[in-house]
């Protein structure tokens, strides 16, 4: 059991003083906009960041690297390979030659710095610039962290250029809890695991003495809701990320209990029971206990999520034959029917703006993980397989993480990310087969 | 299938006529490794022995299979759960948890709750044909358990299955 996955980053920001550089004004700042639809990548130059000092020499490389991964992995930039950069970037404090970088059309540049010291604390320091305009983006900003915290440095330097440069909330200093899997399709092994939402990092959570299914995070990340057959039979777990201890959430009168999910305030878990044929939506009140039945009827509804305000769930029913997708108030009673195209709708998830539903698709022979705005217009496939299963949001709303399983008896599960406009589809690297992603808050 | 194990319950209990009159039970008495040492003559807790769980899993059939998306019986699967039904009230001493299972042409909650409709379909039957509910129990593995493992219908119609899995009272008590 791994112990101890309490961030041990101490989150330092620190305004530098910004070397006012006159340079040109234009019209407009540089600004990507998303919702016109990127397509073409922002040329974008990280040069390898300062050592500032001796100890600081074995990180300037690596946590530039991951600054540029986390950029470029959005789809939404194109980074100037280092070989062909004319500035070499050797003070951080120096004036930036604007033309040089011009030269090479990057429209924004990364700058940097490091430094640790002997008790294993790192600091970088980072700048974005405007190179056409010739300003600087925002302020200077340092972070610190222990050695072993270094690569959340990075992600939380990616944010703020993100943000800068998309005026979007970022989503790279953020982590995953999900299902790690090996072993062939009939005796697979499943074991709980978190890691940066990049695939580093990778922590067991539980061994693989029973099937644990379908993890989600809690609102601030700190809990974690799964499905546990360690009695014999599947029980909604709750887990504490921080010590990793767990119990069972509730001993329910049902056969089984399963697809948990947290309120946006966190006090509430929403889930499936089972009693007899029929499966229902519960919802408990965390603290209390107290339990209350919220769909009746003797169809399956299960894959309950809330709104971003609370106010309403959806989920998915087999109530008019096959499974559809319906939201009902938070407080239970009749479902409206959202989703009427061609097929079966299952494991709905609201958008954390609000405004869309992701879900998993399956017609004629394939899935595919889309979304759709809330009334259920709009509707928009992102992917096409064999098996794609179970999309998560990304903090910002802008990005889906889901599970695709492949086809026959080699089969195996990976994690994959997708663009919520269907492009910039990414395998996401995990050590082993994975399933059932749930991506967690920015930290 | 289903009457394949009524034909070797009438040979274990014609076991001794089979002795005495050879040419007629000569086939049915030899196959068995007590052939000739009467009734009775069977390997405790082999498949020959009809009070066993080997027995049950072979003889009378532990599994029965349901189409796509369905958790209703077909004609066959009655005739299986005729059979499991009579060996548990012969056997009154076993437990029986009833697993229920889905293909992998499914999203994961759905097929954990139509696992579990399978599974209950089952359990209900049993129910009507006498069997105590008390000593029935079921649960669902959605499509965490495949038996097969081709990603074609050859393996996923012997995966949409319900399987009466038996155990001594005794022992789980």
């Amino acid at each position: 059991m791994t112990r101890n996955l309490a961030p041990i980053l101490l989150a330092m920001m620190l305004a530098l003083i910004s070397a006012a550089s006159p340079g040109l004004s234009r019209a407009e700042p540089l600004r990507l906009t998303l919702d016109q639809g990127v397509v073409e990548p922002l040329p974008l130059a990280v040069p390898t960041f300062v050592a500032e000092n001796s100890e600081g020499m074995q990180y300037a490389e690596e946590l530039s690297r991951i600054v540029a991964e986390d950029l470029v992995g959005t789809g939404l930039f194109r980074e100037i390979p280092r070989d062909a950069h004319i500035s070499r970037v050797s003070n951080f404090g120096a004036p930036v030659q604007f033309a040089d970088w011009k030269a090479i059309n990057a429209q924004a540049l990364v700058t940097g710095a490091v430094s640790a010291d002997a008790s294993g604390r790192v600091v970088v320091k980072f700048r974005v610039w405007d190179v056409f305009a010739g300003t600087e983006m925002g302020q200077g900003m340092q972070f610190a962290a222990q050695v072993d915290g270094r690569r959340r440095l990075a992600h939380k330097v990616a944010d703020q250029v993100y943000s800068r440069l998309t005026g979007e909330t970022p989503y790279f200093d953020s982590r995953v809890v999900f299902v790690s899997e090996t072993g062939p399709k009939d005796a697979r092994e499943k074991r709980l695991a978190i890691m940066d939402y990049d695939g580093a990092n990778v922590q067991y959570l539980t061994d693989s003495a029973s099937i644990v299914l379908a993890p989600r995070f809690s609102p601030d990340g700190s809990r974690v809701l799964y499905t546990s057959y360690e009695t014999g039979f599947p029980r909604v777990h709750i887990l504490s990320v921080g010590d990793v201890n767990s119990r069972i959430l509730q001993a329910n009168d049902g056969v089984m209990s399963f697809a948990p999910r947290f309120s946006p305030d966190g006090s509430m878990v929403v889930y499936s029971m089972t009693q007899g044929s029929n499966t229902d939506i519960w919802a408990m009140d965390v603290a209390s206990g107290a339990t209350r039945r919220l769909t009746a009827g003797p169809a399956i509804e299960t894959a309950p999520s809330f709104s971003p305000d609370g106010s309403q769930i959806v989920y998915e029913s087999d109530q008019s034959g096959s499974q559809q997708l319906y939201i009902m108030p938070a407080s239970g009673g009749e479902g409206r029917r959202i989703s009427f195209g061609d097929g079966r709708y299952g494991t709905p998830v609201w958008s954390p703006r609000g405004d869309m539903i992701a879900f998993t698709k399956q017609n004629a022979g394939r899935f595919h993980i889309g979304v759709m705005r809330t009334d259920g217009s709009e509707e928009r496939l992102l992917t096409a397989s064999f098996l794609d299963e179970g999309p998560s949001w990304a903090p910002n709303g802008r990005v889906l993480m889901f599970a695709r399983e492949t086809q026959g008896a080699q089969g195996a599960s990976a994690l994959y990310t997708v663009d919520i406009s269907g492009r910039n589809l990414k395998r996401v690297r995990t050590p082993a087969g994975a399933s059932d992603p749930s991506w967690g808050p920015l930290q | 299938m289903t009457h394949f194990p009524k034909a070797l319950m009438l040979v274990a209990a014609l076991g001794l006529a089979a002795c005495a009159n050879p040419n007629r039970f000569d086939n049915g008495a030899g196959a068995g490794p007590g052939a000739g040492a009467g009734a009775g003559a069977f390997v405790p807790g082999s498949a020959d022995d009809p009070s066993s769980a080997a027995y049950f899993s072979q003889r009378v059939g532990d599994r029965v299979l349901f189409a796509v998306d369905q958790s209703s019986l077909s004609p066959e699967a009655r005739m299986t759960l005729d059979g499991q039904a009579q060996w548990l009230l012969t056997n009154s001493d076993y437990l029986a948890v009833i697993e229920g299972h889905a293909d992998e042409q499914g999203t994961r909650e759905y097929n954990l709750a139509l696992g579990a409709r399978r599974a209950n379909a089952v359990m209900e039957y049993l129910v009507s044909k006498g069997v105590p509910a008390s000593r029935l129990k079921f649960i669902s593995y959605g499509k965490e358990r495949p038996l097969e493992i081709c990603s074609e219908e050859s393996c996923y119609a012997k995966n949409r299955r319900a399987v009466t899995v038996i155990s001594a009272s005794s022992l789980t008590g």
